[in-house]
C-alpha cells in the first residue's frame, strides 16, 4: 500500500481540525486553568493540586463526537483513522489543555488492534467508549522507562494485583487499561475506576495530572488474554507514539507564536526585540524545528491509516523529532521572554512542563532513535 | 500513488522505461557533484547532448505550452523530475535556464522573448548564468552598483559581476543593474545579456575545493537592446526576487535538476560508510553516540521531504510562503553536517582527497563538504534566509 500525498487529510478532516481550533481558542483552556492552581504554586508549602479538567467542555466534546470519532462504526462510532485524531489531539496540545479525550484516543487505537487481533472484550470496550467512557493506559513500571513490557501488575485468571506507574490523566479517566503479566506473557485489561485507589502523583507538568493505580486482586474484563498483549502494544504503539507527537507539535507552535508575539511588543535599545538577529534567528529555528515536526506527525498518522507495515519507522521519526523540538522550543520560548518567561504567571511555563512531560512519554528523542536505527 | 490519476501513473511507468533503457555511460572523468561545478569542455558537451535528449523524451519542459517549446502537458512535470531524480542519471546542465530564466520570462517575459529564448533553454543549447552578485553586493543585493545608462534604443553596462556559476560556459546571462542611482529598491533593472558582446570580460575563481565552478565577470561598456530588458524600467528588484523564489518553487515548473543525488541517498551513503567503517574492532554505527548524530539526520531528512510534500496542501502549510522559504536553509544546512559526520566517520582517513588511490569514494566525501558552503552562503546565506523567514512570515522587524 502506499500513502496519498495529501496525507489522508481530507475535506472532512480539514472541517474538523478548524473546528478543534476554534474551539479550544474559545475556550481558553489555559484561562480556565489558573484558578484551579491558585495556591498549589509552592512545592514546599503549597495546597495539593486536585485534577482538573474542565466537565462542560468534555460533555460538549462528546456532543460533538470526538470521543468516538476513531471508535469503529460497528461499535458505534465514527470509524475516522488517525489523521483525524492527530489533527484534534494537536489542538488539544496548542490549547495545552487537560482532557479525558487524550488518553481515550491512545485507548481507543489499542482497542482497535486488540479488536483486530480477535479480542471480543476489546470490542465491548470500544462500545464503552462510544457510549461516553474515558480510559486511560496503565503500561509502565516504577523505574519509568519506555519498555512496553515493564508493568509490575500481575494477573491470575482475570484478578489483578499490584501498581500500575505513570497513568496518564489517571484522575479524569472513568476506567484502565492495565497491562499485567501471566506465565504466558503479557495481558490487557479493563478495570473501572470505582474498583481500583488512584494515588495521583505530583508532577511538574500543570496542564495534565498522573498517577498509579494500585490493583489488589482486582477483577478485570480481559482486552487480550496473557501472551497477546505484547503484540497489541507493539500495534498501536505507532498511534500512541503519533498521538503524543501530535501534542507536541500543536505546543511547539504555541510556543512559536506567542514567542514571535512577544518580541514584536517587548521592547528594550528603543526597538522591539524580534528586530535583532540574536532574537530573531532563534524564534526561526522554533519555527523550523516545529514544521520538521508537524510534517513528520502527518506522515506518520497516514502511515498507520495506509501504509501500516511503515507505521512504525514513521511513527519513530515523529517522536523522535517531537522530543527534539519540544526540548528545544521550551528551552528558547522561556528564554527569550526574559525575566518574564521564568515565572509562574507567564504561560510559556505551562506549555514548557507540558512539553517537558512529552519528551520522556513512551521514550524521548535519542530512545525513538535506538529503534529507529534498528530498522535502517 | 493511489490518489493520481491513470494517465500520471502511465506517464510515469514511461519515464522510468525511458530512464532505464537510456541511461547514458559514464564519462571518462567523474562529472562534478552538482551542475554549477561544471567547467570542461567534454563535461560540457556530454551534460548538453544528455538534456537534449531527455527534452526530446518530454522530461523537460513538460507542462510547459507548446508555442513556448514545450510539451503541453498537465501535472506531469513533476511526477517527470522525480523519475529523473530517482533514477540517478546526471543532471541537467542547464538549470540556472530552466529554475531561473524560464520561470521568470514565463510570468514577465515579453511574447517575442519567450518565444525567443525558451526552447534553447530547455533543449541546453544556449546555457545560462546568473549576474546578480556583486564584490560590494552580496547579502545587502539590492546596493548593487553595476550600471545601466540607456542611449538610443540601447542600454550601457558598466561593473562587475561575482560568483557566477557557469560563466565560462554560459551564452547568456541574467543580469540585475541599476539604471537610478538615488532609488535603491525601484533604481534596478532586469536584463537578458548576450555573454558574446564586446567588453564582457570572464575570470575563472577557484574554490577551496579547488575547482573552478564561479568566475568573476567585468562589463565594460556592454550594449544591450533595449528589447532584452525584462519588465519595465526600475523593476528589477521585483522581478529579481521572483527568480530567487523560483530557485526552489517553479524551478520544479520546467524541470530543473541540479544535483543527480537525492538528499535522501546522501544520508543512506553514510548509513553504510558506518556500518563498514571499523573503529575499536567494530562498526561505527554499532557506537551509540555516532549511531544517534547519523539518525537524527535521517530523521531531519526524512521531514524534509515530509515539507515539500506538506507545502503543496493548502490547509497545512501554515500559509504559502512558509515551507517554501525553508527548503534551501534547512536542505543545506543538514546536508552540511551529514558531510561533516561523513568525515567524522572516516577520522583520518578523510584527510585523504580526490585522486589519492587510497581515499573513500576518490575523496568525494571530503570535497562535499568543502562544496555544502556553496549551499548554506549562495543564493541569499542562512542568516539573511534566517531574516527573510523572521521577517516574512512571523512578521518580526526588519534588520532593514
Amino acid at each position: 500500500m502506499t500513502q496519498p500525498r495529501d496525507f489522508g487529510f481530507d475535506e472532512e478532516t480539514g472541517m474538523l481540525k478548524d473546528a478543534a481550533a476554534r474551539f479550544f481558542d474559545e475556550k481558553e483552556m489555559v484561562v480556565r486553568l489558573r484558578p484551579h492552581l491558585a495556591g498549589t504554586e509552592d512545592p514546599y508549602r503549597g495546597n495539593e493540586r486536585a485534577p482538573w479538567y474542565d466537565e462542560a467542555a468534555w460533555q460538549e466534546m462528546k456532543e460533538l463526537g470526538w470521543n468516538l470519532l476513531a471508535v469503529p462504526e460497528s461499535a458505534g462510532g465514527i470509524g475516522m483513522g488517525l489523521v483525524a485524531a492527530v489533527a484534534i489531539q494537536e489542538e488539544i496540545g496548542r490549547a495545552a489543555c487537560p482532557t479525558p479525550l487524550t488518553g481515550t484516543l491512545q485507548a481507543t487505537f489499542l482497542l482497535r488492534e486488540a479488536s483486530l487481533l480477535g479480542g471480543a472484550g476489546a470490542d465491548h470496550a470500544l462500545v464503552k467508549i462510544a457510549e461516553g467512557m474515558s480510559m486511560a493506559l496503565g503500561i509502565f513500571g516504577e523505574e519509568g522507562s519506555p519498555e512496553l513490557d515493564a508493568t509490575g501488575v500481575t494477573v491470575d485468571g482475570n484478578r489483578l494485583t499490584g501498581t500500575s506507574w505513570y497513568v496518564q490523566d489517571a484522575g479524569k479517566a472513568d476506567a484502565f487499561i492495565i497491562a499485567a503479566r501471566a506465565e504466558a506473557g503479557i495481558g490487557l485489561y479493563l478495570v473501572p475506576r470505582d474498583s481500583v485507589t488512584v494515588a495521583q502523583d505530583r508532577i511538574v507538568d500543570l496542564s495534565r495530572d498522573q498517577g498509579r493505580v494500585v490493583l489488589d486482586g482486582t477483577e478485570a474484563d480481559v482486552i487480550a488474554e496473557p501472551g497477546e498483549g505484547e503484540a497489541v502494544l507493539a500495534r498501536a504503539l505507532p498511534a500512541i507514539l503519533t498521538l503524543i507527537a501530535a501534542d507536541m507539535a500543536g505546543a511547539a507552535e504555541w510556543q512559536l507564536q506567542a514567542t514571535a508575539e512577544y518580541a514584536k511588543v517587548r521592547t528594550q535599545f528603543d526597538r522591539p526585540i524580534g528586530f535583532f538577529q540574536a532574537v530573531k534567528h532563534p524564534i526561526v529555528n522554533m519555527m523550523i524545528a516545529a514544521d520538521e515536526t508537524r510534517s513528520l506527525v502527518y506522515n506518520a498518522a497516514c502511515a498507520y491509516d495506509h501504509e501500516p507495515e511503515d507505521a512504525l519507522r514513521c511513527a519513530l521519526l515523529a517522536k523522535s523529532s517531537a522530543s527534539d523540538t519540544a526540548s528545544f522550543c521550551s528551552n528558547r520560548s522561556t528564554q527569550l521572554h526574559g525575566g518574564i518567561g521564568f515565572t509562574w504567571e507567564a504561560d510559556v511555563q505551562i506549555y514548557h512542563k507540558r512539553q517537558m512531560h512529552n519528551q520522556f512519554l513512551f521514550g524521548d528523542g535519542a530512545w525513538q532513535r535506538q529503534k529507529l536505527a534498528e530498522l535502517l | 500513488m493511489s490518489d493520481t490519476a491513470p494517465a500520471q501513473e502511465e506517464f510515469r511507468e514511461y519515464c522510468r522505461r525511458w530512464l532505464e533503457e537510456n541511461r547514458p555511460p559514464p564519462t571518462e572523468t567523474p562529472l562534478p557533484q552538482a551542475a554549477y561545478e561544471v567547467t570542461y569542455d567534454d563535461h560540457r558537451s556530454y551534460l548538453c547532448d544528455w538534456q537534449a535528449k531527455c527534452y526530446e523524451a518530454e522530461l523537460i519542459a513538460t507542462d510547459v505550452p507548446t508555442e513556448y517549446g514545450g510539451h503541453g502537458h498537465d501535472g506531469f512535470q513533476a511526477i517527470a523530475s522525480a523519475e529523473v531524480r530517482r533514477a540517478k542519471v546526471p543532471y541537467f546542465i542547464n538549470w540556472i535556464g530552466l529554475g531561473m530564466t524560464a520561470p521568470t520570462l514565463l510570468i514577465h517575459g515579453t511574447e517575442e522573448q519567450k518565444k525567443r529564448f525558451l526552447k534553447p533553454i530547455f533543449t541546453g543549447e544556449e546555457i545560462w548564468c546568473q549576474g546578480f552578485s556583486e564584490p560590494g553586493a552580496g547579502s545587502d543585493l539590492v546596493s548593487l552598483s553595476t550600471s545601466a545608462v540607456k542611449d538610443g534604443d540601447n542600454w550601457v553596462i558598466n561593473g562587475s559581476k561575482v560568483w557566477t556559476s557557469l560563466g565560462a560556459l554560459a551564452s547568456w546571462m541574467l543580469l540585475l543593474a541599476r539604471n537610478d542611482k538615488d532609488d535603491k529598491y525601484n533604481g534596478i533593472t532586469y536584463f537578458l545579456a548576450p555573454m558574446d558582446t564586446e567588453g564582457v570580460t570572464v575570470q575563472p575563481i577557484h574554490k577551496m575545493t579547488g575547482e573552478s565552478g564561479f568566475n568573476e565577470v567585468f562589463l565594460e561598456n556592454v550594449v544591450i537592446p533595449d528589447h532584452f530588458r525584462v519588465d519595465e524600467v526600475g523593476a528589477g528588484w521585483k522581478v529579481a526576487m521572483s527568480t530567487l523564489t523560483s530557485e526552489r518553487g517553479a524551478a520544479a515548473g520546467v524541470g530543473a535538476v541540479a544535483s543527480s543525488e537525492s538528499p535522501l541517498t546522501a544520508v543512506l551513503q553514510v548509513i553504510e560508510l558506518a556500518k563498514n567503517t571499523r573503529r575499536n574492532g567494530q562498526p561505527v554505527w554499532d557506537d551509540p553516540v555516532w549511531r544517534d548524530r547519523i539518525v537524527k539526520l535521517y530523521e531531519r531528512t526524512e521531514a524534509s521531504m515530509q515539507n515539500a510534500r506538506r507545502a503543496r496542501i493548502k490547509s497545512l502549510n501554515g500559509g504559502a510562503m512558509r515551507m517554501p522559504l525553508q527548503g534551501k536553509l534547512v536542505g543545506s544546512e543538514i546536508g552540511q553536517e551529514l558531510n561533516e559526520v561523513a568525515l567524522g566517520i572516516l577520522a583520518m582517513r578523510s584527510s585523504l582527497y580526490v585522486g589519492d588511490p587510497n581515499a573513500e569514494a576518490d575523496g568525494k566525501w571530503a570535497l562535499g563538504y568543502m562544496n555544502t558552503y556553496t549551499g548554506t552562503i549562495s543564493g541569499g546565506s542562512s542568516e539573511i534566509q534566517r531574516n527573510i523567514l523572521g521577517e516574512r512570515v512571523l512578521g518580526l522587524p526588519k534588520t532593514k
